[in-house]
């Protein structure tokens, strides 16, 4: 609660010792609800009930509550940190298992990890039923190669006498993975690490991608093309194409109105005209 | 705008696509996802022998969603929640009031006397807002101190889930959202917050239902009112050692009355005016995890207790100089509170409460945690009591429940205190959450229904209930 505190010991400290996060851990200033003029947004998403909140109130110092529950989180939480001379805003998404939204707090996390074009994308994942986490995860890196798994509820994994390979996953997913036991703050200066170098470009991701079924790959990029001809600056036109493919109505939607663009700059404008706010509504 | 094609155009060329396709993609792509993740998760993951721990998870679950044991252990952890909560809170809550209220009251006042503050600033300001900011403070802050860490300990503990479990059958077949049972669990902390939390239920007809009925769920601001008045009157019905438990039991009798509600107005509603299936959903029952006890009770004093407190002292000051007034402000020889107290004493009467309880219950719309207080200070303020208030400080006998002295002394019954349970579960929820509810819903329709709904049903059953036990006795 108190890490703050510590900071001003890093000037005692030799160069060396700068390469490590366990070092870095004593940058860490948490902002609270304090977060205007940023350099990063970072966007923490997951399935339900995987920690998220626990994630958020471990970085930015605020006391969201928690609970052991799914679907705690409905609206977006923001709160601030500072981390090696950088500010971070940090906005805490309701939990999703896909991003094939049906209901309101899905689709609150689903427009802000598409349109809100966040710096770096946390996804944290319950260690303990990784496969079916890893659905969600799938579908962010298809969004996004700006992302970093939060390998949450480690101390799970170990209390069913399981073994979670972090370094496997990483290498599979092109992504950076951080195991962590986030409610005992456990990793998360290297979960921090990993952002800072992920917003920072430092690590080269290759984002796991699916392979679109055989016969569709021509038609995909085909379409890709032109959907980033007709909306230039639309952050994923890929991710566009394949839901067009695959007949997803409310993109089918946002494009014939042109509100696939539009959304994007609305939500990024929403966001930087009303810092300051602990509890942002998204309705 | 330099738009290379036409939105039409693309979509009639993703129809054209997919037309050449010629197969169902969307299933092919979430098999696709599904089966990566299998491999990827599969590559990962190693189990070994030893998976202990994770039975008793399973144990637990057997025994606390099991048919015929997972009710009653409902009820038992609920009781046994609240007979600490009503044990614990006893002394502390009577030490305030001696406090607050017989040592610190009169001081202020001969202090104020002593300056030269004249009758009517100090009438205001000290038996008007403070003295309805010590009501507050003792009758509701050792309750909250006590019941919110532990509601909090079985919240983190992971037992809600398995609460929206059992009762999951119910809502359904009451036509409603098995979710509902989670935005229930959420209105036992506040009906705003939980309207709110509304938002996880998809359709909008059962979304609807979760708000009409979320207010049987008793929030914050109306358990501190159930206990006390269940400890006085209901307790105070049996031998001292048995006191708390029964009182224990009456308050979860209301509770669980409140979530009976729940079903039968869910039920009519889904027969009536938001006709429709219920939907189908699948619910994560997450594994239990060690509460950290320290912590909980520390963001539960700040973030709850405190903050709920902090609001009932807000609203309670004004609504001090509110009742200060209009027990000071005389037309015809006779104060204003008088005048509504006795104009809907008959009215009252019919439904079992008083003048009194009603105009309580006028003032207390921005914020149901101060009806106790106000009640306390219109019973004693409005001089029907002789001897007692008149803007002269409150005098009682040392040593006693100062509460149940006041209330009794208002000619308060054992079925005043029951009907008065039943209102405070069945009325119009606080302004705060009608407020939200119509933010969540954008129609006036709505608002006005849940609004209103819960105070004609609250007036009904009061009504039958005094008729029916006046008849009887």
């Amino acid at each position: 609660m108190s890490s703050e505190k510590t900071a001003p010991a890093q000037a005692a400290v030799s160069s060396s010792c700068e390469a490590c996060p366990a070092h870095h851990a004593a940058n860490l200033i948490r902002l609270g609800v304090n977060m205007a003029n940023w350099d990063f947004v970072v966007a923490l998403s997951g399935n339900p009930n995987t920690g998220k909140t626990t994630v958020f109130n471990a970085l930015t110092g605020l006391r969201q509550h928690t609970g052991n529950w799914p679907g705690k989180t409905v609206v977006r939480a923001e709160g601030g940190f500072a981390y090696a001379g950088d500010r971070y805003k940090l906005v805490d998404l309701p939990g999703t298992y896909s991003l094939l939204s049906t209901s309101d707090d899905e689709e609150v996390a689903r427009d802000f990890i598409l349109f809100g074009s966040p710096d770096v994308t946390i996804v944290v994942v319950d260690a303990t039923v990784l496969e079916r986490n890893l659905n969600l995860v799938l579908q962010v890196l298809e969004i996004t190669e700006r992302a970093v798994i939060c390998l949450n509820l480690m101390d799970e994994v170990k209390r069913r006498g399981m073994e979670v390979d972090d370094r496997r996953l990483a290498r599979d997913l092109g992504v950076p993975v951080v195991p962590t036991v986030a409610r005992r703050n456990e990793g998360i200066a290297e979960l921090l690490q990993a952002v800072a170098d992920v917003a920072a470009g430092r690590v080269a991701s290759k984002p796991y991608r699916i392979e679109p079924p055989p016969g569709l790959k021509d038609a995909l990029g085909e379409l890709t093309d032109e959907v980033s001809a007709a909306f230039p600056g639309l952050y994923n036109a890929r991710w566009v194409a394949l839901r067009l493919l695959e007949g997803d109505p409310r993109i089918v939607e946002a494009v014939r109105s042109g509100q696939i663009a539009d959304l994007g700059r609305h939500l990024s404008t929403q966001t930087a005209s009303e810092p300051g706010l602990a509890l942002q509504e998204v309705s | 705008m330099t738009q290379h094609m036409h939105p039409e155009k693309i979509l009639a060329r993703v129809g054209t696509l997919r037309w050449e396709a010629g197969r169902d993609f969307h299933d092919e792509l979430v098999e696709s996802i599904y089966a990566d993740a299998a491999r990827i998760a599969d590559r990962a993951v190693t189990r070994k022998g030893q998976r202990g721990r994770f039975d008793m998870d399973r144990t637990i679950d057997r025994l606390v969603t099991s048919r015929w044991l997972g009710f009653p252990l409902m009820l038992l952890m609920l009781t046994v929640v609240f007979w600490l909560t009503i044990e614990g809170a006893n002394y502390p809550s009577a030490m305030l009031a001696s406090l607050l209220v017989d040592s610190m009251h009169p001081i202020l006042k001969g202090l104020a006397d002593g300056i030269g503050v004249p009758w009517w600033i100090s009438g205001l300001l000290i038996d008007g807002m403070y003295l309805a900011m010590a009501w507050v403070i003792s009758v509701m802050l050792p309750p909250m101190a006590i019941f919110f860490p532990l509601f909090t300990l079985l919240e983190d503990f992971g037992y809600l889930p398995r609460v929206a479990f059992n009762l999951d059958g119910l809502f359904r077949r009451s036509g409603a959202h098995g979710k509902q049972a989670l935005t229930m669990a959420m209105g036992f902390g506040c009906n705003a917050a939980a309207i709110v939390a509304t938002r996880i239920i998809d359709s909008p007809r059962e979304r609807l239902i979760a708000i009409i009925t979320n207010n049987f769920a008793l929030c914050n601001g109306r358990w501190p009112t159930q206990i006390l008045v269940a400890t006085i009157f209901i307790g105070g019905l049996v031998p001292a050692h048995l006191a708390g438990l029964v009182s224990a039991a009456a308050v979860v009798s209301v509770a669980v009355l409140g979530i009976v509600m729940t079903f039968v107005v869910s039920w009519a509603l889904s027969r009536t005016v938001l006709k429709g299936e219920a939907s189908a959903f699948s619910l994560e029952l997450p594994p239990y995890r060690p509460p950290q006890i320290l912590r909980t009770i520390y963001t539960s004093m700040i973030d709850r207790t405190l903050i709920v407190l902090w609001r009932a002292v807000i609203f309670a000051i004004p609504a001090g100089a509110a009742i200060w007034l209009m027990s000071n402000i005389h037309v015809d020889g006779t104060s204003l509170a008088v005048h509504f107290i006795d104009f809907t004493g008959p009215f009252g009467a019919l439904v079992g409460l008083n003048g009194v309880i009603l105009l309580a219950y006028v003032i207390a719309i921005p914020a149901n945690e101060i009806v106790i207080p106000t009640i306390l200070m219109l019973t004693v303020l409005s001089a029907r009591i002789a001897g007692l208030g008149d803007g002269a400080g409150v005098m009682f006998e040392p040593d006693s429940d100062v509460t149940a002295d006041v209330l009794v002394a208002g000619g308060w019954t054992l079925l005043t205190a029951i009907n008065l349970m039943l209102f405070s579960l069945v009325h119009n929820p606080c302004s705060t959450t009608i407020y939200t509810i119509y933010k969540e819903t954008r129609s006036a329709k709505w608002t006005t229904v849940a609004s209103l709904l819960p105070v004609v049903m609250g007036f009904v059953m009061c009504f039958v209930l005094t008729q029916v036990w006046l008849l009887l006795s």
